[in-house]
């Protein structure tokens, strides 16, 4: 009861929070999404390149997310910027993976066959490669967003706002209830992200 | 139409040539077999004509153009292509499929469409049903129809086909091999045509290069390399009975003879004087100008008493012209009988074929070739 009182009397706030918290994260994934994409296919043309990039992108993953967001500090100072700099560093595993694996793991023969009827290069990206790497590439998309809104909440310790800012607050003001709604809050809308994309997945994924 | 040559083709780091001073003149409208055991360099022969591997040296012309000075996307797209995997597109519809390389060309989809209709019809698979279906739909058999009317899409003059039925079970494999020779007879392509068996060589082939460690061993009709293999590496590839797989190389319709007919109203004794003539010995009967399915022969007649009808013997069994003589020695093994008769599809006896023609026949090719 205390509870749905307190959310009641701060409705405004976590709505305020959330659409921060949105907006950071998508502006995130728009970047991420665009340079993981980029990266898995230009990765796929040599394979000692693939390994390095894919190493790189999993000892990203294992800095712990709030020192990646403190050792941003110095350079971008703090606020959004810093924010979305460590989400997009953070999210590029699941989605170069992906399109790495969606990739290579066409058939050779399918890709022989394109070649050898005629088809460019680019054509073959565009029309063979990536459609039949959807899936995969949507699996990382999901998977990375997902990830995105939880590590999001770190960005409020940077000063980026968003709904880790009640999280935090509840932290340091020993308020239970605080840090409930902001946990509450993310996860659902992660869950709500993840029905969404998984929704899109499938109405490709013919 | 397509020239190799002296073509080679060298990997940096093996230490065989993969093809060695390759000359090869394959002529329009034939069907030329590259057999060989895997590594002999045949895939990598017919890779080279749409550059899919370049040559380490040589020539290679295509129409009479040198293709090192032809646009590579121009050169394949004139040239159908079909491999073992056959490399159906999973993600798009038949009908896309086989509409890929006109959409190249910027066909307008009018067009397209009635020419995916027209190819679908071509190898057998009914439009309506099978346009939209998407290739995990269909079996291996009907995958590899799709990727003969998506290689034949713009009606390239050319075709490099990869072990098309490799991947078949033996009877669909033999079907497909049968329709195929049916459409080249209306189509009549250029035909690259890659295999390691034989058999299949033998079949398919105009011409067959027998292809060793990169290197020409013997170049000819099938009957040239069952009648006279070049060297004990032929003769290995071949595998024995070489004159019972020549017998599959020669149809009843080649080698049947005219049978005489005799209307049912005739004597006994004019049937006598016709069956003696040389060459006839079996006479088929007629009535009103129509051929019955019932013969005489010098022996019936000699037993028989009264008309004609008395010494009439049924024909039980009879061969199409495109049987091979295989199959007409096979039957005749089967019924006891020293001759065959040959009818066409409406069932009319139009030959005979005695099993000293057959012997006659093979002997013929085999002392040609010793001569």
């Amino acid at each position: 009861m205390d509870f749905i009182r307190f959310f009641i009397a701060r409705w405004q706030t976590i709505l305020q929070l959330t659409l921060e918290h949105l907006v950071i994260v998508l502006v995130a994934m728009v970047i991420s999404i665009l340079l993981g994409v980029t990266v898995g296919i230009l990765i796929c043309q040599n394979r000692t390149l693939a390994r390095i990039v894919l190493n790189l992108t999993s000892v990203m993953m294992t800095i712990p997310s709030l020192a990646l967001f403190s050792l941003l500090i110095p350079v971008l100072g703090i606020g959004k910027a810093p924010a979305i700099v460590g989400l997009v560093v953070y999210t590029q595993l699941p989605l170069v993976r992906n399109v790495h694996t969606g990739i290579t793991g066409i058939s050779p023969a399918i890709i022989e066959a394109a070649r050898g009827m005629g088809l460019t290069e680019r054509k073959i990206l565009f029309k063979i490669k990536l459609p039949l790497a959807f899936p995969a590439v949507m699996a990382g998309i999901r998977t990375a967003t997902v990830m995105g809104i939880g590590i999001g909440a770190i960005a409020a310790y940077i000063g980026a706002g968003g709904l880790g800012v009640f999280i935090f607050q509840g932290i340091s003001r020993t308020n239970d209830k605080m840090v409930l709604i902001g946990a509450v809050t993310i996860s659902m809308i992660s869950i709500l992200t993840d029905r969404f994309l998984g929704r899109i997945q499938r109405r490709f994924d013919r | 139409m397509i020239r190799f040559d002296g073509v080679s083709k060298r990997y940096p780091n093996e230490a065989a040539t993969a093809v060695d001073d390759l000359t090869l003149h394959i002529r329009p409208g034939e069907i030329c077999m590259l057999v060989g055991p895997s590594g002999c360099g045949k895939t990598t022969t017919m890779k080279m004509v749409n550059k899919l591997i370049t040559p380490s040296s040589g020539t290679i012309h295509v129409e009479g153009r040198d293709i090192e000075a032809v646009d590579t996307i121009e050169l394949r797209l004139n040239i159908g292509y079909i491999i073992q995997d056959i490399g159906l597109f999973p993600h798009m519809t038949v009908a896309e499929n086989i509409a890929t390389v006109p959409m190249e060309l910027g066909w307008k989809a009018q067009r397209t469409a009635a020419r995916v209709d027209e190819l679908l019809d071509l190898v057998d698979l009914d439009p309506a049903i099978y346009r939209k279906k998407k290739p995990r739909e269909l079996s291996g058999g009907q995958k590899q129809r799709v990727g003969v009317a998506r290689a034949l899409a713009a009606d390239p003059r050319i075709m490099l086909m990869d072990e098309p039925f490799g991947a078949l079970d033996p009877i669909t494999r033999a079907k497909l091999q049968d329709e195929f020779l049916k459409i080249q007879e209306k189509i009549r392509k250029t035909i690259v045509f890659v295999t390691h068996d034989i058999e299949e060589a033998l079949k398919m082939g105009d011409r067959i290069a027998v292809l060793k460690a990169g290197r020409v061993v013997q170049f000819g009709t099938p009957m040239d390399i069952l009648a006279a293999p070049a060297d004990p590496f032929v003769s290995e590839l071949i595998g024995g009975r070489q004159a019972l797989k020549m017998m599959n190389l020669i149809f009843c319709g080649q080698i049947m003879r005219e049978v005489p007919v005799i209307d049912r109203g005739q004597t006994l004794a004019a049937a006598l004087r016709l069956a003696a003539e040389p060459g006839a010995g079996r006479l088929l009967l007629s009535s009103n100008g129509l051929r019955e399915r019932f013969y005489v022969d010098a022996q019936s007649l000699a037993l028989a008493a009264g008309d004609l009808a008395a010494a009439a013997r049924p024909i039980t069994r009879a061969l199409r012209p495109r049987a091979s003589a295989q199959d007409a020695l096979s039957e005749m093994f089967r019924t006891g009988d020293r001759f065959l008769f040959v009818e066409d599809d409406d069932h009319q006896v139009q030959g005979v074929i005695e099993l000293d023609d057959l012997f006659r026949q093979v002997s013929r090719y085999e002392h040609a070739h010793r001569a």
